[in-house]
């Protein structure tokens, strides 16, 4: 039978695995929207304008599924882990406390002017709210990032009968490990937005829109991924030995170590065995592992026999790494192949396209496996030497897990194909219709859904 | 006072249980009004266009309202974490539930507006089901949460009252904002629907606030010991004036130039004050009745004294950032446009 803590944990892993698809997208996207809409601001050029306002529509929607999955995230802590709020509470409530204080309110209210007010504030002003709402999705990363990071890597407090209590804020949110993750994470929003963007633009291509506003955006898709995939490369080996120093048990696991070993080869692909405690299959370059994680050839890396009991399973980690990695030298080859034939030739040759679309939600995979790699990781603990998963969990019976995860996945399921198909109804659109309204930004409801307010109206009152 | 009064350990959990109190108030004030709306749907054919002035009324501000259940939820964890694990644990089903309810309200509101042009409809009805389930949930949860999650029957039937009490207020204050934003023959509809939903909403209260001292002994005693019935009394009475000036009001709307139409949305926020301070007054300092009281269930005091900087700061931006985002929207809501 599955007993409450199995169905939690994978309660909990479902939603925020869906939560975390929408910010990701959405993170990186602000950014790019404000780009858009600069660039229009300074060129005047409508094609600015009306790739703002395609992209802004598919941010509305991505933005929503983010929020109300969002707010499931927020009830998961109550109901499901009450151990890890009596237990870390004093500090995680705070954390998540400024995120919802400094972030969440900023970025739902200005995302109301961003969306509905381009015709009853000044351009300046709508700028302006694009950009809040762009920093407030930035902000709840950092929160929810330092947060994640002190369960990884713990700093800053003292424990008095099991419950930690604060000593230092500062040591809390710069953790060892917070700077590492939060870059690598904001990269990795950098990479799905532009991939997306590259994606959705290469499928109204090549479905026959001959408008210039796709071509600008999957430009910007394009580059934007080949500027931030090798620093993305870059950080995510700083990252590793970052992990290597502090949860050693963690990259034994990645890299499928079992005995402690000099002169480590790099697996590039094997199939870790729990019960032998070994690897059958193995592909490999000979020492390369130690040489990646301690810049010696020779270099001493710890198994997993180090850690009795104490070390999370090994198969899901090392696969979800290499599926991580693999996503990452994949996009790599994609992004400077794609920008160097825009280079070339101007235009993109359909094969190329094709490929494009084919990686639209490239960065999803790679995100989601970066995250099973850590989250896994980390296990058995919640947070790292403080709180085991097991000490954290509900008591409540398995039968309530049952029923509230079965509810969850079933609307999951709906809403993400409802999304992907909204998503191809939306470009398809575009390629038919005219776009929008473009000369006048300040004329007519063209945005979404746009409550009409006269121009008479609005001046007559700021008149008043 | 004495010295343990006046020491931090004190007063900080005062202060999170006001904050709270404040963010669950203004949760249920704004976001009432936009689940109020949902449950109000009309969703015949010809009712299209009126749907569409609906929705518009609340687009721009449904994501900020639903941001301070965040903080109302937070704000719990945060201050008082074993009174949220415990009302968690016992509210896990209605909580699924509700959930569930506020996730296809918030979808259904992007996707009708993006989705090919058959699927609207569905949408909409998606809509609607959301915000009912939302505010039944919400309002079962009441009920069980002033029952003191008692099992039985009678906790279970006073839920149900519960639920549908809310549902009823809050389609009352979705109306009341549908007077003040709309025009013409959706106002009257509104003015309508207001009157309705304000005697249902009379009805629940009543019985909510008749059998709430009538179980539980200690609000009994809180309500009618002498001298503070005198002063307490004044609570309902407010209310009860509310509803009915309130119902005459609506009698004569909509008026020429429109006059009058932002006060029924005035009056039904009072009402929603007035319960609230009725319902504060019955349990409080306990967070949860019979059970828990603030102080046993506060957390660590350098933890809220970190949080309470922030909040010090922060709220009054807040406010001032949201009464600018109203300010923008102020004036009438109209039909949807699509290019
Ligand atoms: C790295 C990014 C990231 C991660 C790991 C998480 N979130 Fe998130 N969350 C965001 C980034 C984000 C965001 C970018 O701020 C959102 C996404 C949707 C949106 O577009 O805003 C958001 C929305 C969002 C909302 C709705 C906010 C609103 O009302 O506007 C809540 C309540 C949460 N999240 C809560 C959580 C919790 C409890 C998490 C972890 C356990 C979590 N999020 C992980
Ligand atoms: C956003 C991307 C994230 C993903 C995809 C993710 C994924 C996962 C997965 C797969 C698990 C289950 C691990 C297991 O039980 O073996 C898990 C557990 C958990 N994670 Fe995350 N996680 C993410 C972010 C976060 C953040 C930001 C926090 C906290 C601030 C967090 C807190 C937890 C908790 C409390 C558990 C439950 C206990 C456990 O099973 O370990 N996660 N997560
Ligand atoms: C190709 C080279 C890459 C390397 C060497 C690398 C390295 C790492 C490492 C070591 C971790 C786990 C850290 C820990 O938990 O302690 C991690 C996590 C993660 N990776 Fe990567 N990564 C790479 C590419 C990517 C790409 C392309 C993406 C997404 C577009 C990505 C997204 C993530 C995410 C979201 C996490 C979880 C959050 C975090 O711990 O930062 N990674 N990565």
């Amino acid at each position: 039978m599955l007993d409450t803590l199995i169905l939690s944990r994978i309660q909990f892993a479902a939603n925020i695995s869906f939560h975390i698809l929408f910010p990701t997208i959405t993170i990186a996207l602000a950014w790019i929207i404000v780009f858009f809409k600069l660039r229009y601001d300074q060129t005047d050029n409508p094609v600015w304008m009306r790739a703002y306002r395609f992209w802004v529509k598919v941010f509305a929607l991505t933005f929503a599924l983010g929020v109300v999955s969002g707010i499931t995230m927020s009830f998961q802590f109550g109901t499901n882990w009450p151990g890890f709020m009596a237990r870390v509470g004093n500090i995680a409530g705070p954390l998540l406390g400024y995120e919802v204080l400094t972030a969440f309110f900023l970025e739902a209210t200005f995302l109301g002017i961003m969306l509905f007010g381009i015709n009853r504030v000044p351009s300046k002003v709508h700028t302006f709210s694009a950009f809040v709402v762009a920093i407030g999705t930035t902000l709840s990363a950092f929160w929810i990032i330092a947060l994640n990071s002190w369960m990884q890597t713990p700093s800053g407090f003292e424990l008095r009968d099991g419950v930690a209590y604060p000593e230092s804020w500062l040591a809390i949110i710069f953790n060892a490990s917070f700077p590492y993750r939060l870059t690598h994470m904001l990269l990795a929003s950098g990479l799905t937005a532009a991939f997306f963007v590259a994606g959705i633009s290469a499928y109204r291509i090549l479905k026959g829109d001959p408008k210039r506003a796709p071509r600008l955006a999957l430009k910007t898709g394009l580059v934007l991924a080949a500027v931030f995939i090798p620093i993305q490369i870059f950080v995510g080996d700083l990252h590793g030995l970052n992990t290597f120093k502090y949860q050693p048990q963690k990259v034994a696991a990645m890299e499928g170590v079992w005995e402690t070993e000099r002169g480590a080869p790099l697996l590039l692909f094997a199939i870790p065995d729990g019960e032998k405690k070994t690897n059958h299959f193995e592909i490999a370059i000979p020492k390369m592992a130690s040489f990646i994680l301690t810049h010696d050839l020779n270099g001493e890396i710890k198994g997993i026999e180090e850690f009795p009991n104490d070390h999370p399973p090994v198969a899901p980690v090392f696969f979800a790494f290499r599926i991580m990695v693999g996503m990452g030298i994949l996009m790599l080859a994609v992004a400077w192949g794609g920008c160097y034939l825009l280079w070339r030739r101007k235009e993109l040759p359909n094969w190329a396209l094709k490929t494009l679309v084919g990686m639209t939600f490239a960065g999803w995979v790679a995100t989601l496996a970066g995250w099973y790699v850590t989250e896994i990781g980390r296990q058995p603990w919640l947070v790292t030497g403080v709180l085991k998963t097991a000490d954290a969990v509900t008591q409540i019976p398995p039968s309530h897990v049952g029923f509230s995860l079965t509810l969850y996945l079933l609307v999951y399921v709906i809403l993400l194909y409802a999304y992907i198909h909204t998503l191809k109804v939306m470009a398809l659109k575009s390629v038919k219709v005219e776009e929008f309204e473009t000369k006048e930004p300040l004329a007519g409801g063209s945005l979404t859904n746009l409550p009409k307010s006269t121009q008479e109206q609005s001046k007559g009152e700021s008149h008043e | 006072m004495n010295e343990a009064a006046s020491s931090a350990a004190y007063w900080l959990p005062v202060v999170f249980i006001g904050l709270m109190g404040l963010a669950v108030l203004v949760y249920a004030i704004l976001d009432g009004y936009d689940l109020g709306v949902g449950i109000l749907l009309p969703l015949g054919k010809e009712d299209e266009p009126q749907r569409d002035t609906m929705i518009a009324s609340i687009g721009p501000f449904w994501d900020a309202n639903e941001t301070w259940l965040v903080l109302a939820i937070g704000l719990l964890l945060i201050a008082f974490p074993i009174a949220h694990n415990l009302v968690l644990m016992h509210l896990y089903i209605p909580a699924a539930i509700m959930l569930v309810g506020l996730i296809l309200r918030g979808v259904a509101f992007d996707f009708r507006a993006k989705a090919a042009v058959g699927h609207k409809l569905a949408w909409d009805r998606t809509f609607k089901a959301g915000s009912i389930i939302t505010s039944l949930a919400q309002g079962y949860m009441l009920g069980q949460y002033v029952m003191g999650f008692q099992p039985g029957w009678q906790a279970q039937l006073f839920s149900a009252v519960s639920a549908l009490g809310v549902t009823a207020a809050y389609s009352y204050m979705g109306s009341a904002w549908l007077v003040l934003k709309t025009e013409s023959l959706l106002q009257e509809r509104a003015v309508r629907w207001a009157r309705r939903a304000g005697r249902a909403t009379l009805l629940g209260v009543v019985s909510v606030s008749t059998i709430n001292p009538l179980v539980n002994p200690a609000v009994f005693d809180r309500w009618f010991s002498y001298p503070l019935v005198m002063f307490v009394l004044l609570i309902p009475t407010l209310c009860f004036l509310a509803f009915i000036f309130n119902d005459l009001l609506l009698a004569r709307l909509p008026k020429a130039n429109d006059r009058h139409s932002a006060l029924p949305f005035t009056l039904v926020v009072t009402i929603f004050l007035m319960c609230f301070i009725g319902l504060a007054f019955s349990f409080f300092p306990d967070i949860v009745p019979g059970q828990l009281n603030i102080w046993q269930a506060a957390s660590a005091t350098a933890s809220l004294k970190f949080i309470l900087v922030g909040a010090l700061i922060v709220v009054p931006i807040i406010l001032i950032y949201t009464a600018f985002s109203y300010y923008v929207f102020r004036g009438k809501a109209s039909e949807l446009h699509y290019h």
